[in-house]
């Protein structure tokens, strides 16, 4: 039997769940015999290349890439886990969700202080992602099967949540596993 | 000495005496019953329904309503704690709790309840509500994580009786009002008080945020309720 295909993907996030999903330090050669890699910015492949059986996504949703990423992964994965605060309730990208999306641009491109009077312009380039008018939670996009919330989720949170989706059997969740910071 | 009233939790045989509210006389005999808006000292008013449990059937708030004999208390059945676990939820997306940015996070009260009931997501949508924050010589009033839980207004009164805190506006745009005049002549001691009372981050006091290490705050390693249930 192959081993299950795992995929992950940093969306509105600092990549920190990424760094606390390497932080199981050892586990990592387990982890190599328990599944196989497919698209994630921890091997650098850039698009699916099988169906993938779990896909992990840290990060909400704020801009068009992030909702376009978020549903490339919903088609092509079986089961999809929102990883870390981000992902699970928008997180401190989110803390923008009270404000106007034209202040908050308003602020960073044409009034902050740091901004030099020959360099005010809102970026408008099609190239860059359209932001959106608040940042969404994952489950507010697409149908999330699992959330693991934490900022970062610990290691071995995500470990035993990674290990009981593939051995099939039920989350022990003990208590200092679930944390929201 | 009066006589014991007899009742039971859960179907375990209790004894407690007159007088006790259903959550003194649970905690006399090792049990927890989880409250928010309740602090040991204060006047009971029963606004979070944290604590309700079913007595012969009906919905009661624990920490308001007397024990009285043969009472057939429910408090952890599954039905009682989904209850609960939803009116957690409902407080988190109604504000704007983002814990890794909280100095409160890992003493909270609201956060360690959702520890306890290990809540991944809440079940409802958040609603992100426009909140603001209100600065006062000796402490910050962060209206995103208020609860209206009231602690602070039933706590905090000056040497001459004046409380300092009180609600504000009705229903859905209820808020904690603070009165300037009052909170200026806090002293450090009083700001700490009302700090140590809110449940959840409200009331910081300024320049001592993140004082004690990840790892060593109140519910790191301990569900809240647990000093309560090692006592049986």
């Amino acid at each position: 039997m192959s081993k299950p295909v795992i995929a992950t993907a940093s969306l509105a996030g600092c990549f920190g769940c990424h760094m606390s999903f390497l932080d199981i330090d050892e586990r990592i050669l387990d982890l190599i015999e328990l599944v196989e890699f497919d698209k994630s910015p921890i091997d650098d492949i850039k698009k699916f290349s099988r169906p993938v059986d779990i896909g992990l996504i840290e990060g909400g949703c704020c801009n068009a890439e992030n909702v376009e990423v978020l549903r490339y992964f919903r088609k092509n994965c079986k089961i999809l886990v929102s990883v870390g605060e981000c992902a699970v309730m928008g997180g401190l990208p989110a803390m923008r969700n009270t404000i106007p999306l034209k202040e908050c641009l308003e602020e960073a491109y044409l009034n902050s202080p740091t901004v030099a009077p020959e360099d005010r312009l809102i970026p408008a380039d099609e190239d860059i992602p359209v932001l959106l008018d608040r940042v969404y939670p994952c489950h507010e996009i697409v149908k999330i099967d699992y959330f693991l919330p934490g900022c970062p989720p610990s290691a071995d949170l995500i470990w035993e949540a990674l290990t009981a989706l593939v051995q099939g059997r039920p989350l022990r969740l003990e208590y200092e596993l679930v944390k929201y910071d | 000495m009066p006589d014991k009233i007899k009742f039971t939790v859960d179907g375990k045989e209790c004894q407690a005496e007159a007088g006790m509210t259903i959550y003194e006389a649970a905690k006399a005999n090792g049990i927890y019953i989880p409250v928010l808006c309740h602090f040991e000292g204060l006047k009971p008013v029963g606004s979070c329904r944290i604590c309700s449990v079913r007595v012969n059937g009906r919905w009661m708030a624990a920490c308001t309503q007397p024990v009285t004999p043969g009472m057939v208390i429910e408090n952890a059945s599954p039905e009682v704690e989904e209850y609960r676990k939803a009116i957690i939820e409902m407080l988190f997306v109604e504000g704007n709790h983002f814990c890794p940015a909280c100095e409160k996070s890992g003493n909270c009260e609201l956060q360690a309840l959702a520890y306890r009931y290990q809540i991944l997501v809440p079940q409802f949508p958040y609603l992100f509500p426009k909140k603001d924050i209100e600065a006062f010589p000796k402490f910050l009033l962060e209206h995103n994580r208020c609860v209206q839980c009231q602690r602070c207004i039933r706590a905090i009164q000056t040497p001459d009786g004046k409380k300092v805190f009180a609600m504000k506006n009705r229903s859905g745009r209820v808020r904690i009002n603070v009165d300037r005049k009052l909170a200026a002549r806090l002293s450090d001691e009083e700001a700490q008080k009302a700090m140590d009372i809110c449940p959840v981050g409200a009331i910081l006091r300024k320049e001592v945020g993140f004082r004690i290490p990840i790892g060593r705050r109140k519910y790191d390693r301990r569900p809240i309720g647990s000093d309560i249930e090692e006592k049986k």
